[in-house]
């Protein structure tokens, strides 16, 4: 099947089959291999993407699904460079938000929507957003800690 | 001209943002299933379905006619590169040890012994392709009995994992000190208990992979492995594929977290991948999914332990004896570490005289076991802190009384255990100041207050609160060694590189950092490399939470080497001595005149001249390799507490509060050590209150995805407040201990203890992990007189 979709605002026609999957899609035919793959069935969140500004998972979508939409990944975040991060990127690095790295853009395109509808979030509030993206490594309270200073918010008491 | 004055460079101590994080935040960082090669081949592995089954006939002949399908391989395919795993970590010769070393084999040959081991190799142009292929090819095979419960894998008559050997005993070994029989003669009490823990999954959130590319040209091999020790993978592979070890070259690149099954294992398909991309002369990759990471990734925590705690009328622990049985799975190629951590760990932080520990590993049909986060000292420090808590009950001493009671002082230090710890030295520990530890924590959660007010006033009112407070010791550190080169650039940037691979520790700071300290740079300007065999080859690896110790000790050394280098050739330029010089903003100068003096980077273009002469025995560069290589592990401790609150009709748990004093010796990075101790806590929780892989009665895994299998989540993981006390160890330059494993230590324990608290009067005791809000309800409604809801 021939699909077109915009990622990262670059607009792509490719040839692919209808069995391959979205994640696979960005990752192998276009080279975008920031997204990342954990489970393949829709629960860790590592391969979490933006669709038409919506966080999806792409593991759990055909690629030909994206066709004639658009699609955001961490790479389309920032502009690239290392020295010009997202805030939120930037916020991640300044409160120790990540360790591995594997879950982290998952994470970073799962709380762009979310803070874009939720500029001023609680602290349950982003526990919400981020329990459905599995990290190993943090237990989640940088990650917490960098949402706040993205926001501007305090940090937690007690932590 | 003075020169700008220039901003802090963040050397050790310091909280420094971590360099490798833009990289990883913009999704740039390489991982192994991002390598793109030409003409790359995807592989996919038939697995076993039966826990124990003998196996009859494997027939590929179907998969290898489907279009798209390059190779398929089967155990007979393998020719005289079948052969079984090397054992990895030979056991240490304590005296009247029995040790059966049964390691793994690449693909199945005639037998089954856990689901998920590999039978057949299929590569194809695609993964896709290759999955398909899998359905083409038929196995027969005649299901055994399979041995899943310990005891019963000991019963006489039982079958038997590995048929060469007479019975399913893997390992049987005794260690001793003191004389447990006459403490148990002398005690007051003797607290006798039966304690279960049961397996959990590593669960790194990047699953296994392998990509292999063979250069005809060049005749080199390049291998990229989500390995945590990329150098013993090239040296291994190298021998075993008749090539030279300079001709293979690992990269071990960024990985999704490690903690412990990415070790050195020679998995099948780590010694497969490379084979295969060898033999067809294209490029092979094999990423694991989320389903085989369940079946084929190494577990742990599978023990039982029949444990006894003398103890006199004052809380004194006379001596401790424990029996236990502990689950090796299929395989047992990474020898005794587990066991003998468990063995070890049980002694924590407490002056124990007198101390019987025999253990038993036993086959099974089950994944294999080798260290997971802790490896093994979960049990030990589970045990010893259960038995404290119920000999305080006994006794009527308060929980924190009876473990201060029995802290080792600052003055028994270095103390010796009497027995051998998993490295073969003896268990000493080098230093350590636990009382300290003990009342800050007390402090910081608010013990007696809870106990005496808080607590009372809400039973009062219905609720089910409770306090916990455990502590433990963790061996860190361990030998044999690591090594590292550090090189200043005719740019003044420093390159490091060292043979330790990393997955999320936050290597490229912390070795950063104790550069930048010795050579006066900004750790901005510290380039470390690990994990890349081209750049580093020798060393072990990363485990046991060893980096920051060892690897971290050698770039100390090396730097200091280089330091030694750039005073030298300073002092020349400059007309003065060493001592008069300081290094620093990336530049030498007078330490009477800052405003004389050298950049480091026109050094190191002076020590590579391109004409002319240089003195006689002089080296070119600034550059020096180091090595540094511990006697014997640097002990690291800590004090957890808790507050909880139980709902009893649901039997949830919600943590209130939760306390980490720890001390791991110097701390290179603050911000570092505090996300280590989260992770390692959110691990723990998981451990002791949502995972846990659920076997039945015939071998199968019942809970293999993460629909089934409950990682913590954010909304289940408090926020960890965190105090760091600094105990140097005498045992290595930097004066620090490892941290990794921490914090996932004594979550079990504590949990135990806290839950049981909240509610006391029930008669709950609580000697199992890992519990669950059902498992929690069932032992609640089988207490007397039972919890109310």
């Amino acid at each position: 099947m021939t699909l077109v979709v915009t990622v990262n605002g670059v607009r792509h026609e490719r040839a692919v089959e209808p069995r391959l999957l979205l994640s696979d899609f960005l990752r192998h035919e276009l080279g975008l291999t920031g997204t990342h793959v954990g489970c393949e069935h829709g629960v860790c969140g590592a391969c979490t993407v933006l669709l038409n500004g919506e966080a999806v998972r792409s593991c759990l979508m055909f690629a030909v699904q994206a066709n004639g939409h658009e699609v955001e990944t961490v790479e389309g975040l920032g502009d690239g460079s290392s020295d010009a991060l997202h805030p939120l990127q930037a916020a991640f690095r300044e409160a120790h938000g990540l360790q591995c790295g594997f879950c982290t853009p998952g994470v970073l395109m799962t709380l762009v929507p979310f803070l874009r509808e939720h500029p001023n979030p609680d602290e349950r509030e982003i526990r919400e957003a981020l329990s459905g993206n599995l990290c190993r490594c943090t237990g989640y309270q940088n990650i917490v800690a960098a949402v706040r200073l993205a926001c501007g918010a305090p940090p937690s008491p007690r932590a | 001209m003075a020169p700008p004055p220039h901003r802090a460079r963040s050397g050790i101590g310091e909280r420094v943002r971590r360099n490798e994080d833009a990289r990883l935040l913009t999704g740039r960082a390489l991982f192994v299933d991002d390598v793109r090669l030409d003409g790359l081949l995807h592989v996919a592995f038939l697995r076993s379905q039966h826990a124990h089954a003998r196996l009859t006939s494997v027939d590929a002949s179907a998969a290898r006619t489907r279009p798209g399908v390059v190779a398929v391989y089967t155990a007979g395919d393998l020719g005289d590169y079948w052969r079984p795993g090397p054992l990895l970590v030979p056991p240490p010769p304590i005296a009247g040890l029995v040790f059966n070393a049964c390691t793994q084999v690449p693909l199945a040959k005639d037998k089954l012994r856990h689901v998920g081991e590999p039978i057949a190799m299929v590569v194809a142009e695609s993964r896709y392709l290759a999955e398909d292929a899998l359905d083409d090819i038929l196995v027969e095979a005649d299901p055994l009995p399979a041995v899943v419960d310990l005891e019963a894998a000991l019963a006489p008559g039982a079958p038997r994992v590995h048929d060469q050997l007479p019975s399913n005993l893997a390992a049987h070994a005794v260690q001793r000190k003191g004389d447990w029989a006459r403490a148990r003669a002398r005690a007051h009490a003797v607290i006798k208990r039966r304690f279960r823990y049961d397996r959990g999954a590593s669960a790194a959130i990047e699953n296994r992979a392998v990509a292999a590319q063979w250069d005809p040209r060049a005749e080199e091999l390049t291998v990229w492995d989500t390995t945590q020790a990329p150098i013993p993978i090239r040296n291994g592979l190298a021998q075993l594929l008749g090539l030279l070890e300079s001709q293979v070259r690992v990269v071990a690149p960024f990985v999704g977290g490690g903690f412990g099954p990415k070790i050195m294992m020679f998995y099948p398909e780590e010694v497969l991948v490379p084979w295969a991309a060898v033999r067809l002369g294209r490029p092979v990759k094999w990423t694991e999914d989320r389903q085989e990471n369940f079946f084929a990734t190494t577990q742990e925590r599978g023990q039982i332990h029949d444990a006894e705690l003398a103890v006199a009328k004052d809380g004194k622990i006379l001596g401790v004896k424990d029996v236990f049985l502990h689950d090796t799975g299929a395989y047992d190629p990474y020898g005794l570490t587990v066991p003998i951590n468990s063995q070890c760990t049980l002694l924590g932080p407490y002056d124990i005289p007198s101390y019987e520990s025999e253990f038993t590993a036993v086959f099974t049909n089950k994944t294999i076991v080798t260290p997971v986060r802790g490896a093994g000292r979960q049990h030990g420090v589970f045990v010893i802190e259960r038995l404290l808590d119920f000999a305080a009950k006994e006794l009527g001493i308060d929980r924190a009384e009876i473990r201060r009671k029995n802290l080792l002082r600052p003055d028994q230090f270095p103390f010796n255990n009497e027995i051998l710890f998993q490295d073969s030295a003896p268990l000493t520990y080098d230093s350590g100041d636990y009382e300290p530890a003990l009342d800050e924590a007390l402090k910081a959660i608010d013990y007696t207050g809870f106990v005496r007010e808080e607590q009372p006033r809400l039973k009062a009112s219905g609720r089910h609160v409770g306090i916990g407070v455990v502590c433990y010791v963790e061996g860190t550190g361990i030998g044999p060694y690591e090594g590292a080169r550090v090189t200043v650039e005719p740019s003044g940037r420093v390159r490091l590189a060292t043979g330790v691979g990393t997955q999320g520790q936050g290597h490229f700071t912390v070795f950063a950092q104790i550069v930048a300290e010795v050579l006066g740079v900004d750790v901005t300007d510290v380039h470390v490399i690990t994990g890349d065999t081209r750049e580093f080859h020798w060393g072990t690896g990363t485990f046991a939470s060893r980096g920051a110790v060892v690897a971290g000790s050698a770039c100390h050394a090396a730097a200091v080497a280089v330091r030694e280098k750039v005073l030298e050739l300073a002092s020349r330029e400059l007309g003065a001595a060493p001592a008069d010089l300081v290094l620093d903003g990336g530049r030498v100068h007078l330490r009477s005149d800052s405003g004389r003096g050298v950049a480091l980077g026109a050094l190191a273009l002076k020590a590579n001249p391109l004409r002319g002469a240089v003195r006689p025995g002089s080296e070119p560069g600034l550059e020096a390799t180091a090595y540094f290589g511990p006697d014997r592990g640097s002990t690291a401790n800590g004090v957890h507490a808790m507050v909880v609150e139980v709902d009893p009709e649901t039997a949830q748990v919600e943590i209130k509060r939760y306390v980490v004093v720890h001390d791991c010796g110097r701390v290179i990075n603050p911000m570092i050590v505090e996300g280590q101790i989260q992770g390692g806590v959110a691990h723990g929780i998981g451990n002791a209150f949502y995972e846990q892989l659920v076997y039945d009665e015939e071998g199968q895994l019942l809970n293999a995805s993460f629909m089934d299998y409950l990682l913590p989540t954010a909304t289940d993981v408090p926020n960890v407040e965190t105090t760091h006390r600094e105990t140097r160890s005498p045992l290595n330059p930097v004066g620090t201990k490892g941290v990794g494993e921490a914090g996932a230590i004594p979550t079990g324990a504590l949990f135990a203890q806290a839950v049981e608290d909240a509610l006391a009067g029930s008669g709950l005791e609580i000697c199992e992990m890992p519990l669950s809000p059902n498992r929690l309800f069932e032992l609640m409604s089988a207490s007397s007189p039972g919890v109310k809801p």
